[in-house]
């Protein structure tokens, strides 16, 4: 691997000036999964890398007595699928969290990192925008935030400038009668890059029979990931149904412009969009309904089989 | 060139050291500079889980961990799973059951599943396949090694209820 200096600053005062400094060429370390793959590979150079994972903040989950919920942009995967409150509250984010890679990889991997990441097919995203996340970012010019939807720019590229980093997710308090989920279709069962994910979140009415609102995002099908926000907002006030679900996957369609490559065609990546859509959200509702649980996603801090 | 980092680490229970360069793998320490040799270097990208090792009793990949990170750290190798001679209910099994072909991925397999029979003694098929999806066999087709997974578990319960009994 190509030669760098590393610090592991133990404050975020101390990451900044590490970042900000005249000629800085540095790159951040948080679980390592894709940034040491692509330093190895020489596909980025850095001179100094910065270990973000001393600073306590980074690897905290904490919520607030509002019911919020922030969580450290570096806390790797197994600790989000393995925490109660994540399960029960964002299940959507739980569940790419338990998919990303094998179990290695969910040992190191952090959100903060698939975000920055910022591939069009990272599962964590879809997830983050439909349970309305907010990317709090910090940097010379002091800290700012800015919604998950609006993170990434283009393949590979966010809102991230020269200094900056992301320090925590912040969700909003779970709402009652709410459920969500994310899938993707990969031609393995595990260890593979989505071919097209959706992320749904959907709240149902008292008799869990009527759509009160919903949100719809989708992986792999556009440069970056995506909002399907005309399907989500005409789900709000349909009958909570196999037909509705159905209708909404394919206007979630309309917002699916993915390219050919070699995990799949642009038609079928189109077709994977209605299909998947239709499926997350007739499980969000089950959840809704305090049902369905996914069996690999533990509730109590154990990897988890049918038991 | 980068200056070496003096590192102070707990290696199978045993206190170690060394010195690295900061873009020094944990596996290349382990096996260049410690000699610890039973963590394999497949892909060195994070797909095969060859070079798994338990990291604070995590699974990670050590091709994805940089030396310098596991200061203070629990490390676990394959090399800690015997222990006074004995092989480990998983290691007896894998040869019982012929559940290794050519052994290159086999350490990894063997502390993955640590891991998984760490937490649960008794996992269901899907389960175990799920767990070890980070690691990958080109040999044995998978079937030989849920099953040697799932005989260990069985006889790690055995033990533990013939300890609860004396």
């Amino acid at each position: 691997m190509q030669d760098f200096e590393y610090a592991a600053p133990a404050s975020i005062e101390e990451a900044i000036t590490l970042l900000a400094e005249p000629g800085a060429n540095a790159r951040i370390l948080a679980g390592g999964t894709d940034i040491l793959v692509q330093l190895r590979e020489g596909l980025r150079q850095t001179a100094l890398v910065v270990d973000i994972k001393k600073i306590p903040e980074l690897g905290a989950i904490a919520v607030a007595a509002d019911g919020s919920l922030r969580l450290g942009a570096a806390v790797p995967c197994h600790r989000i699928w393995s925490d109660a409150r994540l399960v029960a509250g964002y299940p959507a984010v739980t569940d790419s969290a338990r998919i990303i890679g094998g179990w290695q990889i969910q040992g190191r991997a952090s959100l903060g990192g698939n975000l920055c990441n910022s591939s069009p097919a990272a599962d964590s995203i879809p997830a983050l925008i439909v349970e309305k996340a907010t990317c709090e970012i910090a940097g010379p010019r002091g800290r700012r935030q800015v919604p998950a939807v609006e993170f990434c720019t283009a393949p590979g590229k966010n809102v991230l400038e020269r200094g900056e980093f992301v320090v925590a997710l912040s969700f909003p308090p779970p709402e009652a009668r709410a459920g969500s989920r994310y899938i993707r279709f990969i031609p393995r069962n595990e260890m593979d890059i989505a071919v097209a994910g959706s992320g749904v979140w959907l709240r149902l009415d008292a008799a869990g029979k009527t759509v009160e609102a919903a949100r719809i995002a989708l992986a792999a099908v556009a440069p970056t990931p995506v909002a399907a926000t005309e399907a989500a907002e005409w789900l709000a006030g349909k009958p909570a149904s196999e037909e509705s679900w159905k209708k909404a996957g394919e206007l979630a369609r309309r917002v699916a412009r993915p390219i050919t490559d070699l995990r799949g065609p642009k038609e079928y990546r189109v077709h994977l969009v209605g299909v998947l859509v239709a499926r997350a959200l007739a499980t969000a509702a089950e959840r809704a309904r305090g049902g369905d649980r996914d069996p690999m996603v533990p509730a109590d801090g154990r990897p988890s089989g049918v038991r | 060139m980068a200056k070496k980092r003096h590192v102070t680490t707990t290696i199978n229970g045993e206190a170690a050291e060394f010195l690295c360069e900061p873009r020094q793998s944990l596996l290349e320490v382990l096996r260049d500079t410690l000699g610890l040799t039973g963590s394999k270097e497949g892909c060195n990208n994070g797909n095969c889980g060859a070079c798994t090792v338990l990291l604070d009793g995590v699974p990670v990949d050590s091709c994805l961990v940089l030396a310098v990170e596991v200061e203070g750290a629990q490390i676990i190798t394959v090399e800690g799973l015997a222990s006074e001679g004995h092989l480990h209910p998983l290691q007896q099994c894998f040869l019982e059951g012929a559940a290794l072909q050519c052994g290159i991925c086999t350490p990894g397999f063997l502390v993955t599943a640590k891991a998984l029979l760490d937490h649960d003694p008794a996992p269901s098929e899907r389960q175990i396949r799920f767990e070890l999806a980070g690691n990958i066999c080109r040999c044995t087709g998978y079937d030989k090694i849920v099953r040697a997974v799932q005989a260990a578990g069985r006889k790690l319960q055995e033990h533990q209820r013939e300890q609860q009994r004396t």
